[in-house]
């Protein structure tokens, strides 16, 4: 595993709130190959996007990263100033949302904001220089009729354009890692395809490694070389995407996996698993699952178990893991 | 390409601006009519007025059928549009002076001491209100918020008064009284400063707060996030992606407010004898200058609509959806 462009250990990033400090992210070792997708899954409030911000330095106060290292080709950016960061924002790492109708400013044009971050990284182009970069951008992302886009505004475009413009902008600088927070969860179903489809080539093309953040198991398994799933917090499971799917070794993941959502059906109603998420200011004592969790034995609540390899390249955060044994 | 977008964009902001204006010829023609009527709610006749304290009956008859005042209501008021529709107002009670002419010496110093208040008074508020909600919580912020409070709370006049006692009075640094000139001689220019300073004055607070607000508003919106992502610097973040959003609500509220600027620059009028549409309103009204009270009325209601559509105009500038729709 020397060939990680991304390396996160220990990244633990807190909220301050008036009772006190709770963490979103709690101790989240991860790794992202080059020329890789890494897929994080996890229910709603586990902190998958605090993570991703953490990565980018985004996370808004009260928030902030309070322990940790974030490696990217060696250089840790915890430790850069803010000014070095802002120049790794957009040309090394980029970052797309979930929200496409909100995620870009509606009072300017398109044109003007896949330029202005071709600009915040290279100050000398030329601005007709930029204006055939960006329609370049937009052909690359499949947009028909790029050069008319460039002069329209957000509100011209369908939710679907607009994810493909924030691809565009994000992919501008051509950074080495694209950090993909839920980038179709707001969008329909033909549209969604379209998108992955759209993610994966370019991934082709440029050799960009990417994080792809997603509920959808689906999703990861389409996209997903490695997976790392996520719960209150922590990685709970981490493995090739083959090895997780095939053998499942965390009751949580095995939990998610009963309950792949098919397309026509609510999402929410397919959870097998009872309950929900903690949230970070009312953990469990032990391991944050055992509230949950079908297997749980008495040692559950007091131990919180560390993610340990049970297989080659396979890391479980269970005591009672791999999850066969369950079954005896 | 570029070049006809932006011809496009232009264009649409001028349909939008003509769409308005037609809109506001009814309410002009309301408002004509309801300075009509209020005239003649007021108690007092305009014929005796005219004829002063030791006419007797029948001069006032006569004197009331000169002025058109024994025919029926809606004769008046038609007569009155025809008129106004050429430009004539009729004359001062009092004088004899025409109002439309009395209304072009006094138009131009209302409307420079109007410009002149909010000039500075506008980009400081957006100013301090950005700074403000940048720096929420901070101390810079309490203190911003603190000041724009006061501005508030302080009514013009006494804000007016207490200029005109330190500075003019005490410390003899500036005049005080009435407008020495045009704003582009230097006695017009000196002569303008405090007048200018306390309209402007008690407008930077709530343009403050309304920014304030706006801003911080815009600052928790994914586009905002987005543009940290890419590696744009703050300054930039703030100025291109929180407060130029920033600036079409505030650019409402501003425009919600300027009635309230209207009914200072009467009171800055009056307390610095400047010679304007307000001062000239008040004194009007106070003589019972029938005529001249009614042509002030106008003049400041189509101003108030001017304002208005110039508000809406820009609004539309500033909104792209709007623009398009
Ligand atoms: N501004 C904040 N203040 C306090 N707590 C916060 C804040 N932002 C996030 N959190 C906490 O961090 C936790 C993780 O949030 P996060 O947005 O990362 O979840 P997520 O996994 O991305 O969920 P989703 O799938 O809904 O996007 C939340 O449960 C919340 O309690
Ligand atoms: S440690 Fe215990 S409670 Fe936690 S997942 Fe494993 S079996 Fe369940
Ligand atoms: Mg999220």
């Amino acid at each position: 595993m020397t060939d990680d462009l991304l390396r996160i250990d220990g990244l633990r990033t807190v909220f301050r709130t008036h009772g006190g400090e709770i963490a979103a992210v709690d101790g989240v070792d991860l790794s992202v190959p080059r020329g890789r997708t890494l897929g994080i899954v996890g229910e709603s409030g586990c902190g998958k996007s605090v993570l991703s911000l953490s990565v980018m330095r985004l996370v808004a106060h009260p928030g902030r990263v309070a322990a940790g290292h974030v490696a990217l080709d060696g250089r840790d950016l915890l430790s850069l100033s803010n000014a070095e960061m802002r120049d790794v924002r957009g040309s090394q790492v980029a970052m797309i949302f979930q929200e496409p109708m909100t995620s870009l400013n509606p009072v300017h044009t398109v044109g003007f904001q896949i330029t202005e971050a071709m600009r915040a990284h290279d100050a000398r182009a030329s601005k007709a220089d930029l204006r055939d970069r960006a329609i370049d951008a937009l052909k690359r992302v499949r947009i028909p009729a790029p050069e008319r886009r460039f002069d329209e505004y957000p509100h011209q475009l369908s939710g679907g354009m607009r994810q493909r413009v924030m691809i565009a902008m994000a992919l501008a600088c051509k950074p080495k890692l694209l950090i993909a927070d839920e980038p179709t969860t707001a969008l329909d179903v033909t549209v969604q395809a379209q998108i992955l489809d759209l993610l994966r080539d370019l991934q082709q093309e440029t050799g960009m490694s990417i994080i792809l953040i997603t509920h959808d198991l689906g999703v990861v398994a389409e996209m997903a070389d490695e997976v790392a799933v996520m719960y209150a917090g922590r990685v709970v499971e981490r493995a090739p995407a083959g090895a997780l799917f095939g053998d499942p070794m965390h009751p949580y993941t095995l939990g998610l996996l009963g309950s792949v959502p098919r397309l026509d059906e609510e999402r929410e109603n397919l959870l097998a698993i009872e309950g929900s998420v903690p949230p970070p200011f009312a953990l469990p004592k032990g391991c944050r699952f055992h509230p949950r969790c079908p297997f749980a034995v008495p040692e559950c609540r007091s131990e919180q178990p560390p993610l340990r390899p049970i297989a080659e390249g396979h890391q479980a955060a269970c005591l009672r893991a791999p999850v066969e044994a369950f079954a005896a | 390409m570029a070049r006809r977008q932006a011809r496009r964009r232009r264009n649409n902001v001028l349909r939008h601006a003509i769409h308005r204006l037609i809109l506001a010829i009814p309410v002009m023609f309301g408002v004509v009519l309801i300075g009509f009527l209020l005239m003649q709610v007021v108690p007092t006749d305009p014929a005796t007025v005219r004829a002063g304290p030791t006419a007797t009956p029948d001069v006032i008859e006569a004197i009331r059928s000169d002025l058109g005042l024994d025919q029926p209501l809606y004769v008046q008021f038609g007569l009155y549009v025809w008129r106004l529709l050429h430009g004539d107002l009729g004359s001062s009670i009092i004088n004899n002076v025409p109002v439309v002419q009395e209304l072009g010496a006094t138009i131009p110093a209302t409307v420079e001491l109007m410009v002149a208040s909010l000039f500075w008074s506008i980009p400081l508020g957006i100013l301090l209100g950005t700074l403000a909600a940048y720096w929420r919580g901070s101390l810079l912020d309490r203190a911003i918020m603190a000041i724009s409070v006061a501005g508030v709370s302080v009514p013009v006049f006494f804000l007016g008064l207490v200029l005109i006692w330190f500075v003019g009075f005490q410390w003899q640094l500036l005049p005080f009284t009435g407008r020495a000139g045009p704003f582009y001689t230097p006695e017009g220019a000196m002569s303008l400063i405090l007048p200018a300073i306390t309209l402007g004055g008690v407008f930077i607070g709530p343009v403050a707060r309304m920014t304030r607000t706006a801003v911080l508003d815009v600052l928790t919106a994914d586009h905002v996030r987005t543009a940290r992502a890419k590696g744009l610097p703050e300054r930039l973040v703030v100025l291109r992606h929180a407060l130029r959003n920033a600036l079409v609500p505030v650019v409402t509220l501003v425009g919600l407010q300027i009635g309230f600027l209207l009914g200072g620059a009467v009171v800055t009028e009056t307390v610095f004898s400047w010679p304007g549409v307000g001062r000239l309103a008040v004194g009007a009204i106070l003589s019972s200058d029938f005529p001249m009270a009614q042509g002030c009325i106008i003049v400041l209601s189509l101003g108030f609509i001017l304002v208005n559509l110039a508000v809406d105009v820009l609004y539309a500038a500033l909104d792209p959806r709007v623009r398009a729709a």
